[in-house]
């Protein structure tokens, strides 16, 4: 049987058979978590020494590449890593394999949502003049 | 069997489903997970509506700040901020044990604690100057 096959086509649809392919999740999880240790690190030391913390400055401050870029990063590292994560909850302890499909659509929807509203908000800033 | 003078008196037990105990190991792989969740609801629920906030208006931010500033609003915001860092040196120790390091007993037990100190005096040295000056 070839790498990552199942013993049926069936099988194989559904993603089961050997465990030779899903390496690749964990190391993506790993590659997003040191991500965010970088990314994380830069949010919060940015938010802690911006001179202040209202609209316009904030507005600036992701206006400009060296913030709009980074936290755009952030966001979508901080979302792949989330769905990931909620993921491996879901699969601990949904057990019915149509409830677990339905749950990890739901998920992926609002994450590709919710990544969509914030890359969307920071276009914004950074072209639409609202600095 | 019980009465071989050779034979420790205590053995090692196996974990299970009961058999099991408090220790830091454990309390910070459930910890892990927990602030994972909370960070994945509520503080990318919040990273989406501050951005939006800034992006949209002056007035828009107004409101987000009402509610991030209201007693609650801190509650919340204090406690994403540890988990925040309670997830990420969390993190780290697993990044580090990954390699197979920091694996014997006492070393992990050791980075477990520190762990939990770490987030702690984390989120006091950003939010003690913060609240200083709110209050």
């Amino acid at each position: 049987m070839s790498v990552g096959e199942s013993a049926t086509p069936l099988g194989t649809v559904r993603g089961l058979g050997s465990a030779r392919g899903g390496g690749e999740h964990w190391l993506a999880e790993r590659a997003t978590s040191a991500a965010l240790l970088l990314l994380g690190a830069w949010l919060v030391a940015s938010l802690f020494f911006l001179p202040s913390l209202d609209q316009r400055t904030l507005a600036e401050w992701l206006a400009a590449p060296s913030g709009a870029v980074p936290m755009a990063l952030f966001v979508v590292a901080a979302f792949v890593h989330s769905l990931d994560g909620m993921k491996m909850i879901v699969g601990d302890y949904v057990h019915d394999e149509g409830n677990r499909f339905a749950v990890n659509t739901l998920l992926l929807f609002l994450a590709v949502g919710g990544a969509s509203l914030a890359l969307f908000a920071l276009g914004r800033i950074a072209f639409g003049g609202a600095a | 069997m019980a009465t071989d003078p050779a034979r420790p008196q205590s053995r090692p037990k196996s974990p299970h489903l009961t058999v099991w105990r408090w220790g830091p190991g454990m309390l910070i792989s459930i910890l892990h997970r927990m602030t994972g969740a909370a960070l994945a609801i509520a503080g990318l629920a919040l990273l989406v509506w501050w951005l939006m906030a800034i992006a949209a208006s002056a007035d828009a931010y107004a409101d987000f700040n009402q509610a991030a500033t209201h007693p609650l609003g801190l509650v919340v915001l204090v406690g994403l901020t540890w988990a925040f860092f309670q997830h990420l040196l969390s993190g780290v120790r697993h990044l580090v044990m990954d390699t197979g390091a920091a694996l014997e007993l006492d070393t992990n037990k050791r980075f477990a604690l520190l762990t939990l100190v770490g987030s702690l005096v984390l989120t006091l040295l950003i939010w003690v100057p913060v609240l200083g000056g709110l209050l």
